[in-house]
C-alpha cells in the first residue's frame, strides 16, 4: 500500500508545485517508488517544473475516463528510475475529476508505488478537495504572511472534516507545515511572520523551512526540481524536509540571518 | 400461646373527598343528588371526607348537621371532617372525627371550578430529575471556517481556536488554548453563561447575544488568561 501525501495550501502561488516536484524527487532519490500527480486540471504546471512537458501524451483525465491506461499516461522521470509523473489535462476543468475515478486511479497506483504525491490546485473547491480526499498525510505549504497562514488554517479544517479519513472516522490525516519563501532578514525587520508565529497559529509539526532563493525560480524555468541543486540553500532545505518526512531527526537550517563575514575574518583568511 | 386479638396497622384508604367551596342548602342538595344519580354505583355507601377548609363562609353546627344529613340521604357515608384551624375553633363539638389538614403539595392542586363538589382526585406526582448532558469536548484545533456548537451544554476546547473559526454553546465555553476566533456562549439566551480562555485574542465574544469585538477586548487582558461574564447589561472581562 502506498502512502498518499497531498501538497496543499489554500492560497495560490506559495510553492505547491515546486514542493511536489522537490519532495517526490527527494523520495525517489532515496529509492522509494514514487508517483506525483498533477490535480490542477486546466492549469497544468507540474510537467513544466519536472521538465517533461514535451512527453505528455495522455493525462490524468484520460485515465479517469478510460481513454488511456495508467501505463500510457505515466511519464517516467529522466533523472530518477523510481519516479513517475501523471500530468493533468490542460483542456478540461476540475469537474472532470470524480471521486470514483480518482479512487480507481489511486488504488491502481497504490499497488505499484510506495508514495503517491498529489499536487493540489489552489483554492478550497472541488479540485483541491479531490486532491486531499484520499490523503494519508498532508504537506501544508505556507508563506510567512497572514493571508497565506489563514488559508492554510482553512485547508487544515477541510482536511479534518472532509477527507476520507475524517468521513470514515479513521486516524486523522498527518499534517505537516512547510514554510516556503522564508526570508530571515525580512523577519528580523518585522516585515514577515517568523517561524514561531506561524507554528503558533497553525499548531502542526514543522516539516521544513525553505528559504527564499533565486535557485527556485531558476530551477522552475529549467524544468529541474530545485532539490537537485545541491549548492542552493533551498535545495538543501528540501532535502532536509524529505528526511524529516521519512522520520529522521534533522535540525532546521536557514532560520537565522546569514552573517556577512566581518572585516577581521576576511582579513585573517578563509576563502 | 395466646393468639393476638388484633393488630394495629397503618393503611392508606382511598376515599371520596367532598370539597365545599360555598354552602347554599338547597342548591347543594340538588347538585349532590344530580351528581350521585349520574353514577349511583360509585357513590352508594361510599365513605366520604367532608373538606371545609376552602369554604368561604362560616358554618355553624346546625348547618353542618344538615349538610351531613343531606350527604347520608344521597347514600354517602361521611366519615371524617377536614377543617382549617379557624373552623376547628368555631366548631367545638364535632359530629365526626377531624383529619389533619392537607400538606402543601395536594393543596396546590386546584380543582377545576366546573367540576362538581365531589370527585375522586387522581394525582400524578411528577418526580423532577435533572438529566445531565455531557459537555462537548473538542481536542483538535478549531480551524478557520469551522463551526462547533455545543447544544444544550458547555463547550470545552483543548486546542487553539483559529481566526475565522466560530464556537458556540448554549452553556459556557472553555478554551485551553489561544482563543482567536469567535466565541458565543449562552446562544439561547442564558445570561449566566461565561467564556473562559487561556489567551484572549478573540475576534468576538458574545454572551446571550451581547457581544464585544476584538477592538474593545484589546483594552483588557489581551493575550492573557481571562473570563468574560455578563453583568449589569454588559460584558465584563476578568482575570482567570
Amino acid at each position: 500500500m502506498a502512502k498518499i501525501i497531498v501538497v496543499t495550501s489554500g492560497k495560490g502561488g506559495v510553492g505547491k508545485t515546486t514542493t511536489s516536484a522537490a519532495i517526490s524527487t527527494g523520495l525517489a532519490q532515496r529509492g522509494h517508488k514514487t508517483v506525483v500527480i498533477d490535480f490542477d486540471v486546466g492549469l497544468r504546471n507540474l510537467d513544466l517544473i519536472m521538465g517533461c512537458e514535451r512527453r505528455v501524451v495522455y493525462d490524468f483525465v484520460n485515465v479517469i475516463n478510460g481513454e488511456a491506461t495508467l501505463n500510457q499516461a505515466l511519464i517516467k522521470d529522466k533523472r530518477n528510475e523510481t519516479l513517475y509523473i501523471l500530468p493533468a489535462s490542460q483542456t478540461r476543468d476540475k469537474d472532470a475529476l470524480t471521486t470514483e475515478g480518482v479512487e480507481k486511479v489511486l488504488n491502481e497506483l497504490s499497488e505499484e508505488f510506495d508514495y503517491i504525491i498529489c499536487d493540489s490546485p489552489a483554492g478550497i473547491e472541488k479540485g483541491a478537495q479531490m486532491a486531499l480526499y484520499f490523503a494519508d498525510a498532508a504537506i501544508v505549504t505556507t508563506n510567512p504572511e497572514v493571508s497565506s497562514v489563514r488559508d492554510s488554517d482553512r485547508i487544515l479544517g477541510i482536511l479534518q472534516s472532509k477527507s476520507r479519513r475524517a468521513e470514515q472516522g479513521l486516524a486523522p490525516v498527518e499534517e505537516y507545515l512547510l514554510l516556503t519563501r522564508y526570508n530571515p532578514e525580512r523577519v528580523e525587520a518585522g516585515e514577515m511572520l517568523g517561524v514561531k508565529d506561524v507554528e503558533d497559529i497553525l499548531a502542526i509539526p514543522l516539516l521544513g523551512v525553505i528559504p527564499e532563493s533565486e535557485a527556485v525560480l531558476k530551477a522552475s524555468n529549467q524544468g529541474v526540481p530545485v532539490i537537485l541543486d545541491n549548492e542552493s540553500d533551498a535545495g538543501q532545505a528540501y532535502d532536509d524536509a524529505v528526511s524529516r518526512l521519512l522520520g529522521d531527526q534533522v535540525e532546521h537550517r536557514f532560520l537565522e540571518v546569514q552573517k556577512k563575514k566581518g572585516f577581521l575574518s576576511r582579513f585573517l583568511g578563509g576563502k | 400461646m395466646n393468639e393476638p386479638n388484633f393488630q394495629l396497622k397503618g393503611s392508606a384508604v382511598t376515599a371520596i373527598v367532598l370539597e365545599l367551596y360555598q354552602y347554599d342548602t338547597q342548591a347543594f342538595r340538588d347538585a349532590l343528588q344530580e351528581k350521585v344519580s349520574q353514577a349511583p354505583a360509585l357513590f352508594t355507601a361510599s365513605p366520604i371526607v367532608v373538606q371545609l377548609d376552602k369554604l368561604e363562609s362560616t358554618l355553624d353546627p346546625s348547618l353542618l348537621a344538615t349538610l351531613l344529613q343531606d350527604c347520608q340521604n344521597c347514600g354517602l357515608q361521611p366519615m371524617a371532617l377536614r377543617l382549617n384551624d379557624e373552623q376547628a375553633e368555631q366548631l367545638t363539638e364535632l359530629p365526626l372525627p377531624r383529619l389533619p389538614a392537607l400538606n402543601s403539595r395536594s393543596r396546590a392542586v386546584e380543582p377545576e371550578p366546573s367540576k362538581a363538589a365531589s370527585e375522586v382526585v387522581v394525582k400524578t406526582v411528577v418526580e423532577e430529575k435533572i438529566i445531565e448532558r455531557a459537555s462537548k469536548i473538542v481536542t483538535r484545533p478549531v480551524r478557520s471556517g469551522q463551526q462547533v456548537y455545543a447544544e444544550g451544554t458547555d463547550l470545552i476546547i483543548l486546542a487553539p481556536v483559529s481566526e475565522g473559526a466560530e464556537i458556540l454553546a448554549d452553556g459556557s465555553i472553555h478554551v485551553y488554548g489561544p482563543l482567536r476566533g469567535r466565541a458565543l456562549a449562552g446562544v439561547k439566551g442564558n445570561t449566566q453563561a461565561r467564556v473562559f480562555c487561556q489567551s484572549l485574542e478573540a475576534e468576538l465574544i458574545s454572551i446571550a447575544g451581547n457581544f464585544k469585538l476584538s477592538d474593545a477586548l484589546r483594552a483588557e487582558r489581551w493575550k492573557q488568561a481571562a473570563q468574560i461574564s455578563y453583568q449589569d447589561d454588559q460584558l465584563i472581562v476578568m482575570p482567570l
